[in-house]
């Protein structure tokens, strides 16, 4: 495996939507490099017949009855987010201005 | 008093619910504020829970199996209008808007909650030490930790807050701090009792269960959690085979071994070692045969689990956005409102996580880490079934070594990875597995010996741990 570049793990940070400090990307950098060589040891098994397992129980598509029913009660949810606006959450701006 | 005795008692009218829980109050009020087991602790609604109970009880209404019994829950499952925090900063202040189903079927019960414990922040860590709150202290030792994550619920117990309490697993973080604190814990199989309200971790491999003092009111509790829920796709429709008339039949004819790879290799303390060779020879004297088995890949679980694990983490955490829940972080544009709550919100053992996890899914790496964990994920579960073949459960130890000193793997996260090395393959596998307290060792400290048992073996599983609980 390549070695862990201080530019792989700002590129990271910036997929996992994470402002992370200067410090902090120093500290991941060494951090990283060493859990990841540990999780390498099992590149080298031969697997290439195995199949993948996403999740340990043979379930696929568990569906309900199409019935409407009561959902979570709007204003207590609403209550607990940080900004809300006329039953709706409040986010600062996406679009630009027209 | 156990669980079971308490609840005959109060169900018999010889003891008033209301009497119980205001002793085990006492208990958290002694003791909490060294121990830090608890992030909220409910004095009035548990005590308002035990009236209920009392006046059931007096209209002559069975108010059931739990009737009166304390029990401490995780802070990561839901309790509508009551906080729920994770042990994050993400999260403080936050009161879900609905009750996970475990909560409901123990309160259904007659249980009586007394407390939120506090975990490693978002179950991730086996220490409790990665609290925003604070770590929490071990009651055998106040300088050792309680294990993790579910160190509060395990420390609750230990420390007599409750006879039981609910954590969660999705490495060993149920059967890990059990065996530090010197109580039972349960990794039930994946599927068995309903997650819903859980707040998730690693979804294919988080798992809700139970922690007691003894073997049977593990499995009074686990009785009471598992089946079905339609609100929680991945719970089995599988009949759950009521445990508690059968923990008692004993373990002759039982064909057991101990696993090669969970016994040998670097970090074992000789005193682990001794209980689990006790242990082994103690159910030969109840009358089953113990052998060893290989189950090869099992040594790899531990690079796999630290890579499916933050993946997933990685994907399930990526809600706390500034946005629904908690905490937000103002920024001119939404990216960087994302990006700087969730740096200010998380602390560093879940960044380093969520970093992981997002390196194993980007593009380039996604099949060399990702999806080789995945099919040795196969390879494991492969092992275990032929194991399984020939043999009804298994035998390790929980944890390589006794508790740790505050602060001792706290620098080193690969350190604090390996204490886990016995108990990820369950997880893994989506089996079920228990840790029984069995004898001490360093400074006098408790030693777990791991049953582990195939898909839905909790029956054989119990056996087999109340067999040891009986010879420990």
């Amino acid at each position: 495996m390549s070695r862990l570049t201080r530019a792989d793990v700002e590129h990271v940070a910036q997929l996992a939507r994470l402002a992370l400090t200067d410090d902090e990307i120093e500290h991941f950098t060494a951090q990283l490099e060493v859990i990841l060589e540990h999780a390498a040891q099992i590149a080298a098994l031969d697997t290439h017949d195995v199949p993948p397992t996403a999740h340990p129980l043979p379930v696929v598509n568990v569906l309900r009855a199409d019935e409407v029913r009561p959902s979570l009660p709007r204003d207590e949810v609403l209550a607990m987010a940080p900004a809300s606006e006329d039953g709706r959450f409040r986010v600062p701006r996406i679009l630009d201005a027209p | 008093m156990t669980a079971l005795d308490i609840a005959a008692a109060v169900r018999g009218g010889t003891r008033s619910a209301r009497e119980v829980v205001d002793e085990h109050l006492a208990v958290v009020a002694a003791r909490d504020g060294e121990l830090n087991a608890c992030n909220l602790v409910m004095d009035d609604a548990a005590r308002a829970e035990a009236d209920a109970v009392d006046a059931a009880v007096a209209r002559g209404e069975d108010p059931g199996p739990l009737a009166g019994v304390p029990i401490a829950l995780k802070d990561n499952l839901c309790t509508r209008g009551v906080p729920t925090t994770c042990s994050s900063k993400i999260l403080e202040g936050w009161q879900p808007p609905y009750t996970a189903t475990v909560v409901e079927r123990v309160l259904a019960a007659g249980a009586v909650p007394v407390a939120k414990t506090n975990l490693d922040e978002f179950a991730m860590g086996s220490s409790t030490e990665n609290s925003a709150f604070g770590a929490t202290r071990n009651p055998r030792d106040p300088s050792r930790v309680p294990g993790g994550s579910s160190g509060g619920s395990a420390a609750a117990v230990a420390a007599g807050y409750a006879p039981l309490a609910l954590g969660s697993d999705t490495g060993g973080s149920i059967r890990q701090p059990a065996a530090l604190c010197g109580v039972v814990g349960v990794k039930p199989t994946y599927g068995l009792v309903s997650r819903y309200g859980l707040i998730a971790f690693a979804s294919s491999l988080d798992q809700i269960g139970p922690f007691a003092t003894t073997v049977t009111d593990a499995a009074l509790l686990l009785d009471v959690i598992a089946g079905h829920d339609p609100m929680d796709s991945t719970s089995t429709d599988a009949p759950h085979e009521p445990l508690l008339p059968v923990v008692d039949r004993g373990v002759e004819g039982l064909r057991i071994a101990l696993v090669d790879e969970l016994v040998e290799g670097e970090g074992f303390q000789p005193e682990v070692l001794d209980a689990v060779d006790r242990a082994a020879r103690a159910l030969e004297k109840a009358g089953a045969t113990v052998d060893r088995v290989s189950v090869p890949s099992a040594r790899y679980g531990l690079s796999a689990y630290y890579v499916i694990a933050p993946a997933e983490a990685s994907s399930n955490l990526a809600r706390y956005d500034g946005v629904r829940y908690g905490l937000r972080v103002a920024g001119d544009d939404v990216a960087t409102m994302n990006a700087r709550t969730r740096d200010a919100g998380f602390g560093p053992e879940v960044k380093r996580r969520i970093m992981l996890g997002t390196y194993a899914l980007s593009a380039g790496y996604y099949d060399a880490f990702y999806g080789q964990a995945q099919r040795v994920r196969t390879l494991i579960i492969r092992d275990f079934a032929r194991a399984y073949e020939q043999y009804d459960a298994l035998l390790s130890p929980t944890s390589p070594t006794v508790a740790f000193e505050l602060g001792a793997k706290s620098a080193d996260p690969l350190a604090m990875y390996l204490s886990d090395v016995c108990t990820i393959p369950t997880n893994l596998a989506g089996h079920a597995a228990m840790s029984v307290p069995y004898g001490t060792g360093e400074g006098g400290l408790p030693i777990g010996v791991q049953v582990l048992a195939p898909a839905l073996g909790e029956p054989v599983m119990f056996r087999v741990a109340r067999v040891l609980e009986e010879t420990a």
